[in-house]
């Protein structure tokens, strides 16, 4: 039993089923691991021992005397964790921020809804970076996440304690958001596979806004197998949600076992170029030769305007910021300030009060961008460039069946490297913010080690709905691989 | 295009966010910077380009008008910050 903090989901579905271990004895394993190692992560900033055990007790239940008209899903008595952006009743939901410090949501996200009607147990809640604007995890108010293969380094953000949790194995999978690399970039950092789904395929309801037509959320685990699991248990339309994809149900883990003879990858150019640290590119080209070996031809395809994504997400994902965030006014809920003389004095020194650097930074330019007399310059110029990045990628796709390279240019950087200068942080997600503009699914793997051992992600990019497609891909070279089953040692010296 | 102090102070109030005078000129810097790294985007032709407000092409959905959420006030107003029977409380707008 004490080696199941190591399994996939699939060996935990089975251990369940056959009684091997029950759903409370699962989520107490993981609950003392969180309290042996969490303290030197701060990957948890919500923990309830009460209601953690009382799902599980359910989930057993449920095990025991079967799901009434429905099938006992998979998933049921499997513990995991929610990035703390999504609202989960009776559950103190932050975002990471001081603002929501004492808001304890009265709903459930439709993600939450969804995993605990599965019978998923939770956790937890996990740090991020403040409202998930940041790619390091040292924007949230409650202090950094340390990365659990090096702590003197950051786990990526924005959701970075879903990464830290899951390598440091105190989790065996989290959900995380993905406006511009959010769940890609901390998985390559963290050496774990975490999938950004096309837009529209996972409902927004209940999970805090940042861009409203960037964000998607994701599974992040260990493998594409668990993500493929998770994915089921977490896609599907949601009328609360205006932009959710109604399409009907698939199984995101239907291909998993296809061959890989006869597929085409496409390696853009620009993300080989100048800009990859030299273990990243040794790592992803190594893979690349893996994939040659399983049958895989690869072929160069252009992404010309693929260099202006980060500026233009920089005009786009402040705009809508700015306007996502004006909700937090200090009257419904949220961080209202002590001392003010009027109501405009108590919005503006709530908010100074409430919102940390880097939030305060994206609403002033999203305000900038949309204000009288810059929209056409910034705005919509952003928005005709977002065009031009998603026609490079409709253009690719007719010639490869999913585009490969880097998740991140370099391995986890040190704390505090990039954090003085905003421009640079920006960057960290050079290879990631395209699929976000052209609202593809996109994903990142292990691929091996680079400098001081830190792990290295290969990123997957699938066409519009090809989550099917991609996780084949990943789960193939995981089964020909063992970079995802590599773990930090103090995740294992922990036993 | 940069940004001066008196830019700087319409935009925090435009914002509601409330900056010191010792605030603004760090922040004054780090906007422009930012404004100088989003600058690229300028020298792009975008001529006949159709804006993309939205990664996948949707209509907006409508629905039936009907009554779909139950009365959740006393859970709503819980988490608010001042509230009196049923409503809530803001500093006095009209004298």
């Amino acid at each position: 039993m004490s080696d199941l903090f190591n399994s996939s989901l699939r060996e935990l579905s089975a251990a369940l089923a056959a009684k091997k271990v029950s759903a409370v004895e699962l989520a107490s394993l993981f609950l003392d691991r969180i309290d042996r190692l969490n303290p030197g992560l701060n990957a948890f900033i919500a923990l309830d021992r009460d209601k953690t055990l009382a799902q599980a007790r359910a989930a057993d239940e449920v095990r025991k005397i079967g799901a009434g008209v429905t099938a006992i899903s998979p998933l049921c008595g499997i513990p995991l964790a929610h990035k703390d952006i999504f609202c989960t009743k009776g559950w103190r939901t932050s975002c990471g921020s001081k603002i929501l410090e004492n808001f304890v949501s009265p709903y459930d996200a439709h993600v939450v809804e969804k995993l605990a009607a599965a019978g998923m147990v939770t956790l937890g809640k996990l740090n991020m970076d403040e409202f998930a604007m940041g790619s390091s995890n040292e924007t949230s108010y409650f202090g950094p996440v340390q990365n659990p293969w090096d702590v003197s380094r950051v786990p990526g953000g924005s959701s970075g304690g879903s990464a830290a949790a899951i390598a440091a194995r105190l989790a065996p999978a989290a959900t995380g958001t993905d406006t511009g690399g959010s769940i890609r970039q901390p998985a390559a950092l963290c050496g774990l596979t975490g999938l950004k789904p096309t837009y529209g395929a996972v409902s927004r309801y209940g999970m805090i806004a940042f861009a409203s037509s960037l964000d998607q959320a994701g599974p992040m685990a260990k493998s594409a197998e668990d993500c493929a699991l998770l994915l089921n248990a977490m896609a599907g339309f949601d009328p609360r949600d205006s932009t959710s994809l109604e399409r009907s149900t698939e199984d995101y883990a239907r291909d998993l076992e296809q061959p890989l003879a006869g597929l085409r990858i496409g390696l853009p150019k620009e993300f080989f170029g100048e800009g990859m640290d030299a273990d990243v590119r040794a790592a992803v080209e190594a893979a690349l030769a893996e994939y040659r070996k399983l049958g895989a031809t690869a072929i160069e395809v252009a992404l010309p305007n693929s260099g202006l994504s980060v500026p233009a997400y920089y005009v786009i994902a402040p705009a809508e910021a700015s306007s996502n965030l004006s909700r937090f006014d200090g009257v419904r809920y949220g961080y209202r300030a002590p001392e003010y003389d009027d109501l405009n004095d108590m919005y503006s020194k709530s908010r100074a009060q409430g919102f940390g650097a880097e939030v305060k930074r994206r609403i002033l330019i999203g305000t900038y961008v949309l204000s009288h007399g810059y929209y056409d310059a910034y705005y919509l110029k952003a928005q005709k460039i977002r065009r031009l990045i998603a026609a490079d990628f409709v253009e690719a796709f007719k010639h490869c069946d999913v585009i490969m390279g880097p998740t991140s240019p370099s391995v986890a950087f040190a704390f505090g490297a990039k954090s003085a200068d905003p421009v640079q942080m920006y960057l960290s997600d050079i290879y990631t913010i395209s699929t976000n503009l052209a609202g593809l699914p996109g994903m990142s793997l292990p691929c091996g080690f680079g400098n001081n051992n830190m792990p290295v992600g290969l990123q997957i990019i699938g066409n519009w709905f090809g989550e099917a497609k991609m996780l084949n891909v990943a789960h193939q070279y995981q089964k020909a691989t063992d970079w995802h089953l590599r773990m930090p040692s103090l995740a294992g010296a922990a036993q | 295009m940069s940004l001066n102090l008196e830019d700087v102070a319409r935009i925090a109030l435009l914002s509601r966010i409330e900056l010191s005078p010792a605030e603004r000129a760090s922040t004054r810097d780090q906007l422009n910077g930012i404004l100088g790294f989003i600058e690229q985007l300028q020298a792009v032709d975008t001529t006949g380009i159709e804006p993309m407000a939205h990664a996948v092409d949707v209509v907006q959905r409508l629905r039936p008008d009907v009554v779909t959420e139950t009365d959740r006030r006393a859970d709503f107003q819980a988490v608010a910050p001042e509230t009196e029977a049923g409503l809530y409380l803001v500093p006095r707008v009209v004298e």
